[in-house]
């Protein structure tokens, strides 16, 4: 037993995938300890923020200024909000108007601000243009609006019985805020989800739950494979034809047709996560027990298992101890790729919206589900989607690593 | 040697089918036989005579599609476990291929102690048990000492199926059915295990029914030896007379085409085609 | 004294385990054979016998390697040769090898022809269907085989009939030397008495020039071949011919090894069975002295400590240990 795990963690493949799955599973148990509260609170008003670091407005203004007197600030101010699209758009409205293009120089910035300044009306609705066009326009307009200005802006305070405006402070442009001391500060590396969830520990809560509804489908389909294999292989006669009519049943009707027509019959108010998983896995234990049984019919007949009657065992002794060892290399790896696939499967369901409850535990299934409902693909918020993708990616990875690396062990004919 | 001429082990009519239908394959046909107390028997068959099915069908280890056994006279009953139980305390076998006849995920006295507990024997105290042991273990030319904690991979062919041999002699069965027992195993090794079985018969008057192809070997060890052909004997007597003096065309061609080495050996009864 | 086809000098081989230990399977083995004769090796399964016919055909491939010696057949030394061009221009038409499950080296899916016609374009690839078909059909029926068999697929072949159709399809070339290892153990007797009278066929039709037959069973070594080598621990203990051996062992092993033949003659039964304690050394570590020392009943400490070369007797005999042939005779007749 010892030889055989070293020989199992002397095999590169294996100890590849466990690194890289141990390192899934530990940051899904560690990070939750670290980072408290609801991964699924919603932070953003609004769907999809990108990725950065938010400084809150009035405690940046509220905070000590620093003046830095650097070159290239009015050019980097420009280059954000002005870039080569922009430029295009504007360009393409100006035409549009009627401007000839020939008087439109899109790399001259001043110009193009001064002829778009004389001739822009956030009013005009230009024949073919749709109305989010439209919009989109106006929200062009304002965000250039002042962009040549040198002047500072002005902080005024508020009279409240006369509402007459009175200057504070004036922010110049060469004034900094220190982010380390200014008191909020908040970094979504992976920005916020559709809800306006920060993406990071709900990515990491989702990893989790996907890890235990694959961990439970996994087990539950090992499991009974195991067993009825077992009885159906060894017991053999009716018990084997009834259990062989099972599961060829299982087998014909496609598993997943099967599973989503179980999920959907639950409703989705009964679907929880680990609903979800014991579905998964009472719909996918046949190729392990048609497996099982097969390698099983052909120990039976064995001597030495014929030496274990002779010496007058019984029948439950003989599975346990002469023929379950001889099975149990391949049942191992067996439930590894039930879990990977009960993952898989989970992904599966939720996509179609038939996962778990929604709202109420996060799933690697159900974040593909929201950035699919919310567009998210096609209006190219890769954080929405793409980190979920590369976790479900590595676990599946990692596993069929791991699984192969095994094979190379338990199957001497394999080894090169 | 107890009476010469007490049946031990007696078949009427004994049939096995396998399958059913189109693939109907009928392995052992309608044989007979009577075994004698205390006797060494042959059966020798080529591959595919049903001589191990018909081992197999002797130990209960497969049903018997027609026919009946007699052991000691009394019809065989092995209808539940318990009396299977009680039939295999009478009835043991050693099998062709020593690697595969032991669980490799046990260690191998565990294969000695369950032969204690058969013996019901379960309780005696830890010395008794290894003086039984190491008694059997000495028999068979093992030290128990250097066969503890080990697993079945660590030891040889051939001393694997001494081990075999030693767990007959714990169990002291009245009847060893040796099913090829030294056909993987070294010529040298051989004499060893067939003298160690010859030995078991002169202690206990146990009666040995080898199971072989080799012809020789059935010439060598067996007192009365059976010729099975297509799951049918087709041939029994005393070894001197089977051997020297076949009746039957299968049994010569099959002498024949064994080689010899002080007698020549013809090439040309062959028929190339 | 015929022309020599195969001498092999102090051919010595290694394996090399997962674990980079090296193994050394044949050591020093020299051996000679002269055309139209057949060389036996007999010796217990581990003793190097399947390893040295790997090894005389001068292709290795892992876990086996080449470490010194010399191969010559025909006048030809092939040990310092490419592996490509042993396999194209030595194996099959020089030397010709045949495993045990040589039988199971048909391709289930094609007939026996189209083995054969890869078996022929491998060495010349003009050659044409129709040359192939009518070579190999001449050569059958000169082997007794029915030239239908070229149009059957494997799986309607019985075992005996498979292993005669890869025996005639490896001597298509008409090799100088043949090796067969256990030609004939996995089949029954009149199956193996068919192999043995084709292989017989083959070097009394001169198909093959010369034959090197492997097998641990001694009645069927005895018959077959001129001369018996008799191997231990990756070692030559003893040669002489056939009649010599067997019915005059002078090394202790031979002996033990031919004390336990068992045939069905008259006058075999309740002879008493030689048999050898112990089991053979482990190559990783190889004794000293004598391998055969710790099983040897006429142990001496001298045959420990000193390292025993093969010993050449008057009549053309070799065998490896410190006794006189007159001391080891004597030895046996007072057993």
């Amino acid at each position: 037993m010892k030889h055989m795990l070293q020989q199992v963690f002397h095999s590169p493949k294996f100890v590849v995938g466990f690194i890289i799955f141990m390192s899934i599973l530990l940051l899904s148990v560690i990070y939750p300890i670290f980072v408290t509260g609801d991964p699924l609170v919603i932070i953003g008003k609004g769907t999809f923020f990108e990725p950065g670091i938010y400084v809150n407005v009035v405690d940046g203004i509220d905070s000590q200024l620093y003046s830095l007197s650097l070159p290239d600030v009015a050019e980097k101010r420009i280059a954000l909000k002005l870039g080569a699209t922009e430029r295009a758009d504007m360009k393409e409205w100006l035409v549009a108007f009627g401007i000839p293009e020939a008087d439109i120089d899109t790399e001259d910035t001043e110009a193009l601000l001064n002829i778009w300044n004389q001739n822009y009306d956030s009013k005009l609705r230009l024949p073919g243009m749709t109305n989010a066009r439209k919009n989109y326009f106006a929200r062009l307009d304002a965000s250039i609006d002042n962009l040549l200005s040198t002047e500072g802006i002005i902080i005024a305070s508020k009279d409240p019985s006369t509402g007459a405006l009175t200057e504070e402070e004036t922010i110049g442009q060469s004034q900094y805020i220190n982010v380390n001391r200014t008191s909020n500060v908040k970094v979504l590396p992976l920005g916020t989800d559709n809800f306006g969830r920060d993406m990071v520990p709900e990515l990491i809560s989702a990893i989790g739950t996907s890890l235990k509804i694959g961990f439970i489908a996994g087990s539950i389909a090992t499991l009974l494979g195991l067993v009825l294999g077992l009885v159906a292989g060894y017991v053999g006669g009716w018990v084997d034809d009834i259990i062989l009519f099972v599961t060829n049943l299982f087998i014909v009707i496609p598993s997943f047709v099967l599973l989503i027509l179980i999920s959907y019959s639950i409703g989705q108010e009964q679907r929880g996560a680990v609903t979800v998983a014991v579905v998964i896995g009472f719909t996918s234990w046949v190729w392990t027990c048609r497996a099982v049984r097969s390698q099983v019919i052909s120990l039976r007949n064995r001597d030495h298992v014929n030496l274990s009657k002779l010496s007058g065992h019984s029948t439950a002794h003989i599975i346990i101890s002469d023929i379950l060892p001889y099975v149990a290399s391949y049942v191992v790896m067996a439930f590894i790729l039930q879990i990977s696939s009960g993952i898989l499967s989970e992904a599966g369901l939720s996509i179609l919206g038939l996962g778990p409850k929604t709202s109420d535990v996060a799933t690697l299934g159900l974040m593909m589900n929201w950035a699919m409902i919310y567009s998210a693909h096609i209006m190219g918020k890769w954080w929405a989607y793409f980190p979920v993708i590369i976790a479900i990616a590595l676990i599946t990875f990692s596993m069929n690593l791991m699984n192969t690396g095994l094979d190379l062990v338990f199957n001497p004919t394999l080894r090169d | 040697m107890n009476d010469a001429n007490k049946s031990c082990l007696k078949g009427v009519g004994l049939t096995k089918i396998f399958g059913l239908g189109k693939q109907r394959c009928l392995a052992v046909d309608h044989v007979d036989f009577d075994f004698k107390e205390g006797e060494i028997i042959s059966i020798v068959g080529e591959s595919g005579s049903g001589k191990t099915t018909l081992a197999k069908m002797l130990l209960g280890l497969i049903s018997i599609t027609e026919g009946d056994i007699y052991f000691e006279g009394v019809k065989r009953d092995i209808s539940s476990q318990r009396k299977k139980k009680e039939y295999w305390k009478n009835i043991q076998a050693i099998f062709q291929d020593p690697y595969s006849s032991y669980n490799i995920f046990r260690k191998i006295d565990t294969v000695l102690l369950d032969c204690l507990v058969m013996r019901g024997q379960k309780d005696l105290p830890a010395e008794e048990k290894n003086r039984l042991i190491t008694e059997a273990c000495s028999f068979v030319n093992l030290k128990y000492e250097e066969l503890t904690n080990k697993y079945p991979f660590e030891l040889s062919g051939g001393q694997m199926q001494r081990l075999m041999i030693a767990r007959v002699f714990l169990l002291k069965p009245r009847v060893l059915l040796a099913d090829e027992p030294t056909s993987m195993i070294d010529a040298c090794s051989r004499a060893t295990i067939l003298d160690m079985l010859m030995d078991l018969r002169r202690e206990t008057g146990m009666t040995i029914v080898f199971i072989t192809h080799d012809i020789g070997l059935a010439y060598y060890v067996s007192d009365s030896v059976y010729i099975m052909e297509h799951g049918k004997l087709i041939e029994s007597g005393s070894a001197d007379e089977v051997i020297l003096n076949p009746k039957q065309a299968y049994t010569q061609r099959l002498i024949n085409d064994v080689p010899k080495i002080h007698e020549e050996w013809d090439l040309s009864t062959v028929d190339a085609r | 004294m015929g022309k020599v086809m195969l001498e092999v000098k102090e051919l010595t081989t290694k394996y090399i385990t997962r674990f980079k230990e090296d193994v050394y399977a044949v050591d020093h083995v020299s051996l000679k054979v002269e055309e139209g004769k057949s060389l036996g090796i007999a010796g217990e399964s581990g003793c190097g016998k399947s390893t040295l016919a790997l090894s005389l055909m001068g292709y290795y491939f892992p876990p086996l390697y080449y470490t010194s010696g010399d191969i010559i057949i025909d006048g030809r030394n092939i040990s310092g040769m490419e592996p490509d061009d042993i396999r194209k221009t030595i194996l099959g038409r020089e030397i010709a090898y045949i495993p045990q499950a040589a039988m199971n080296a048909l391709n289930p899916t094609g007939k026996v022809i189209n083995f054969i016609e890869d078996v022929v374009r491998a060495h010349d690839s003009k050659i044409t269907k129709a040359e192939v078909y009518e070579m190999a059909s001449e050569r059958f029926n000169l082997l007794g085989l029915p030239p239908s068999t070229l149009e059957r697929y494997p799986v309607e072949l019985s075992g005996g009939m498979k292993q005669r159709t890869v025996i005639a399809i490896s001597v298509i070339l008409g090799p100088k030397v043949l090796i067969a290892d256990e030609p004939s153990s996995a089949l029954d007797v009149t199956s193996q008495k068919m192999v043995i009278r084709m292989l017989m066929d083959l070097m009394e039709k001169q198909v093959i020039k010369s034959m090197i037959f492997i097998t641990h069973e001694l009645p069927l070594l005895y018959n077959v071949t001129d001369d018996i080598m008799v191997m231990y621990a990756g070692q030559m203990v003893e040669r002489g011919t056939a009649q010599q051996t067997v019915f005059d062992p002078l090394h202790p092993y031979s002996k033990g090894l031919m004390g336990s033949i068992i045939v069905p003659e008259s006058g075999s039964r309740g002879v008493r069975l030689t048999a050898i304690p112990g089991t053979p050394p482990n190559l990783k570590k190889p004794p000293f002295g004598c391998r055969f020392a710790e099983r040897c009943r006429y142990v001496t400490p001298e045959c420990i400590v000193r390292q025993v070369e093969p010993v050449e007797t008057s009549n053309n005999r070799m065998y490896r240990c410190i006794f006189s042939e007159e001391y080891l005779r004597k030895a046996y007749a007072n057993e």
